[in-house]
């Protein structure tokens, strides 16, 4: 289980990014943050946001037209 | 989502020079995207563009002039000729279909993407020289920009990795 869970589903770039970034912020490093989303250019863009950021995408998959990203925060 | 630049970020300058709704996402939604990812981000409101500043906005498109624009419409995609678009009332017909797009597909609006910018730092410059020409009064416009000129924006754009014109 991530330690928060960040629901996005129905929303178009840029937003599950830019929510994100903002839920990301109020976590401490370390901590994870499930990503549900719709948007399927999402999966493309939470592995470039993390190689950027030097936040870990830990898990990305997709069921039943819904993508699951785990991001673990940096230090 | 403040403060996430650091010190020794990378750059991005986005100079922004049309003030249609269509022409309105791709500088909000590239700077947005920057600074959540880490970029300290600049943005030159000049010309057309500097109506994206005004405290209400009233964006449309215009199919005039803009061939390769063709809307969804019943599986299909509608171009619509100049000779149609130039008619009364063919403006006004394109923005309420974009408006009801963006509103369906889950797109953002261009004041809660001002908005986002606003809030993740991004620098706001409004060209004076502009403002003169266009007779933009400071009060017509929304809180934070700071007010600029061609040597302002370059300082930025000279020290950027990433430089745009929109």
């Amino acid at each position: 289980m991530a330690d928060q869970v960040l629901d996005v589903k129905g929303l178009n770039c840029p937003l599950p990014i830019l929510r994100a970034r903002k839920a990301l912020n109020a976590l401490p490093g370390g901590a994870t943050l499930q990503v549900l989303a719709t948007d399927p250019g999402a999966v493309r863009d939470f592995e470039a946001f993390c190689r950027t950021t030097g936040n870990q995408l830990v898990a990305s998959e997709a069921q039943g037209g819904v993508f699951s990203f785990v991001i673990r925060r940096g230090g | 989502m403040a403060g996430t630049a650091a010190p020794n970020a990378k750059r991005m300058s986005l100079i922004v020079s049309k003030g249609t709704l269509d022409w309105a996402y791709p500088p909000f939604i590239l700077a947005t995207t920057a600074a959540a990812m880490g970029m300290e981000v600049a943005m030159f409101f000049t010309f057309y563009g500097l109506g994206l500043l005004r405290k209400k906005l009233d964006l449309g498109v215009s199919t005039l002039g803009n061939p390769a624009m063709a809307m969804p419409l019943m599986g299909m995609h509608m171009h619509m000729p100049n000779l149609v678009a130039a008619l009364p009332g063919a403006d006004a017909m394109a923005t309420a279909m974009m408006k009801r797009l963006i509103q369906k597909k889950g797109v953002a609006s261009i004041e809660e993407l001002r908005q986002l910018a606003i809030e993740s730092e991004v620098r706001i410059i409004a060209c004076q020289m502009t403002m003169d020409l266009f007779e933009f009064r400071r009060e017509d416009m929304i809180d934070g920009p700071e007010i600029g000129g061609a040597a302002t924006f370059i300082e930025h754009a000279a020290k950027s990795e990433i430089n745009l014109y929109i």
